[in-house]
């Protein structure tokens, strides 16, 4: 339980939010949230249901843009940027809602993924011959190594629409890695998956973060698995964070208990 | 037999992402080129080149652009008509304008305008989707015809309103006015059909390709993996519009010679050349084909046994058919959306693995 606590003394901070505020009309989604990501480690949001997870995710990758507070990312503070450019910055995810692109394979959803890599001009596109087509060779080994990595070589011309949840659920997390992100947004990744399942998602979030030192941000409501992969836990409630640490002090933390472990578990 | 995919194993990705993975495929393809380009030409007559040969290729490459909006990228678009005119339009001033300038500068042109329409009128695709972008398309038909018509500057203000195509040389061969020969004009729209069918192969297989098929398909999950949606979607709308500039070109100075806007652009051709594309199949560029190939068929092949052999008037052999199209876009709309393509490709996949399904 010391080796959390040395990965954050290196590391620096490679996400920062200050002060969050995000309403949707009368509503208030987030008050005032304060929390800071470290590089290369997992990050888990916890809470009930309608606490404001998703939406802390969501201010994250920029579809919403909260109207009070600091977004500090990799060094710069974010001034209003659409998805797609921070998609450029290096931030993936995955949804709680499977997002596949129902109507093409396996593969080239992952390829999708690689969007952001891939730099020759329309012109290009249309010969085919030459750079356009060596720059898809290229990205194309990088897919067949994620699609190696999670297991699913048999599944690669696949149609994602005829598969199985929980394989979708892993298709959407290749497609994440195919960028190659610097951070790594999963929401709920394992809702819905019976054990064994789990136990390979696990397994694959944590061999990500292993190996490519990616950081990692998750939303899981599995207590078991969160006090397992995370480093750090924060947890929210009405849209308000009430604990903040290591998943040994959340665990133990009364405000926490009161309001989520105590009521739902 | 030899339709297989047993034993015809791919070491790289390169031969993997091959436009004809089996070798089968491949070789067909090359036999039908070389019918395109040797055999046709060798037995085309008037006839079978302006009723058939002809059209079928002008709405192939008309049905391919619309199929790049609608099929890959998921807009749709009433406004085919209307496009096609600015094509044939940009055509006529082109060759008025600049009579020395040669006939394939002149059509790539003629596309590029198009393109630049076509991605204007896209610009509302940003913010409204489905049918709102079907009626604002719509507009846009409306309003190009009403223009073409209305300003005198865009046929040269001649006195019937009508735009007619100047004999035109291609390496020394009339391809555009009324000494063309049939093959000549056949010629020059099978190349390109084929040189568009092959870019409309290269973009959809790539990067750009998927960043459409991602619009269409998850438009939130397309932003996050980095697509700019204003770019996927103007992109489609101009290399669609260019297709369909090409097309409305041909149309215009090869197959019929001389055209009124109000009568060879109208409504009509819009709602043709999508069901061309809903029956070939959405999102399949041999489907284009296809598709083309039966709006082009199915009323000389009624006409020749209805009129020709049962004795029918002609009037209601041309309701019959109007039935007939209607009736099969219900079926298709319902019973297989992907259209005649899928339907060779569900057949294909099983001659595939046989003799070894599992
Ligand atoms: N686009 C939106 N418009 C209006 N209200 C929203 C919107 N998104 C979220 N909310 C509201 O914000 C609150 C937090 O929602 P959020 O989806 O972030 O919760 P969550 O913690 O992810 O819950 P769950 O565990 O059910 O996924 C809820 O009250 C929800 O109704
Ligand atoms: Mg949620």
């Amino acid at each position: 339980m010391t080796e959390p606590l040395q990965k954050m003394e290196a590391a620096s901070k490679l996400l920062e939010l200050k002060n969050i505020d995000l309403s949707f009309g009368g509503v208030k989604a987030i008050s005032n949230i304060s929390f800071d990501v470290m590089e290369g480690e997992v990050r888990a949001i916890i809470g009930p249901n309608g606490a404001g997870k998703s939406s802390m995710l969501n201010v994250i990758n920029g579809f919403y843009h909260p109207q009070q507070g600091e977004i500090w990312f990799d060094g710069k503070q974010r001034h209003s940027m659409k998805p797609y450019q921070i998609a450029y910055q290096g931030i993936a995810r995955t949804f709680q809602n499977i997002a596949l692109f129902k109507g093409m394979s396996v593969l080239d959803n992952i390829m999708t993924g690689r969007f952001t890599h891939m730099h020759k001009n329309m012109l290009w596109q249309a010969l085919w011959k030459g750079p356009a087509e060596q720059e898809e060779i290229v990205n194309r080994e990088f897919v067949e190594g994620i699609i190696d990595f999670l297991e699913i070589q048999a599944i690669r011309k696949t149609p994602v629409g005829r598969l199985p949840y929980g394989l979708q659920k892993r298709v959407e997390l290749g497609r994440a890695l195919a960028a190659q992100p610097k951070m790594l947004l999963l929401d709920e990744p394992m809702a819905g998956m019976n054990v064994e399942e789990k136990e390979d998602m696990c397994r694959f979030i944590l061999d990500v973060n292993d190996t490519f030192g990616t950081t990692i941000v998750l939303i899981e409501h599995d207590m078991g698995v969160v006090m397992d992969i995370a480093d750090r836990v924060v947890v929210l409630d009405y849209g308000r964070k009430i604990g903040d640490g290591t998943p040994d002090v959340v665990r133990n933390d009364q405000t926490v208990i009161d309001a989520y472990l105590g009521v739902s578990h | 037999m030899f339709y297989r995919e047993s034993g015809d194993f791919k070491k790289t990705y390169k031969l993997d992402s091959q436009t004809f993975p089996i070798k089968f495929d491949r070789w067909r393809y090359y036999f039908v080129m070389l019918v395109a380009f040797i055999v046709v030409p060798m037995f085309l007559t008037d006839y079978s080149a302006n009723a058939v040969m002809i059209p079928f290729l002008v709405w192939a490459i008309a049905a391919l652009g619309l199929n790049i909006l609608v099929g890959y990228c998921g807009q749709l678009s009433l406004g085919t008509g209307g496009f096609m005119a600015v094509g044939a339009y940009s055509t006529y001033k082109l060759m008025t304008s600049f009579p020395g300038m040669d006939m394939i500068s002149v059509i790539m042109l003629s596309g590029l305008v198009t393109a630049v329409v076509g991605a204007f009128f896209g610009l509302p695709s940003l913010r409204i989707k489905g049918f709102y972008l079907a009626v604002v398309t719509l507009a846009a038909q409306f309003f190009l015809v009403w223009l073409l018509n209305k300003v005198p500057w865009f046929y040269n203000y001649s006195a019937s309103g009508q735009i007619s195509a100047p004999q035109r040389e291609l390496f020394g061969i009339v391809v555009t006015g009324p000494h063309a020969t049939p093959v000549a004009a056949y010629l020059f729209c099978l190349i390109f059909a084929v040189g568009l069918a092959w870019i409309a192969r290269n973009l959809t297989r790539g990067r750009m390709g998927r960043s459409w098929m991602a619009i269409r398909d998850m438009d939130i999950a397309a932003e996050i993996i980095g697509v700019n949606p204003l770019m996927a979607k103007l992109s489609a709308f101009a290399v669609s519009s260019f297709f369909i500039g090409v097309s409305g070109a041909l149309l215009f100075s090869v197959y019929l010679g001389a055209a009124e806007v109000t009568e060879a652009f109208s409504i009509n051709v819009s709602f043709a050349v999508l069901f061309m594309v809903i029956i070939g199949g959405l999102g399949s560029i041999f489907g284009s084909f296809i598709g083309a190939a039966f709006m082009v068929l199915m009323p000389v092949l009624l006409k020749n046994i209805l009129v020709g052999g049962l004795g029918w008037p002609t009037d209601l052999a041309a309701h019959f058919e109007l039935i007939i199209v209607g009736g099969l876009i219900l079926v298709f709309l319902i019973v297989e959306p992907h259209g005649l393509a899928q339907m060779a490709r569900v057949l294909k996949e099983k001659l595939r693995l046989w003799p070894f399904p599992h």
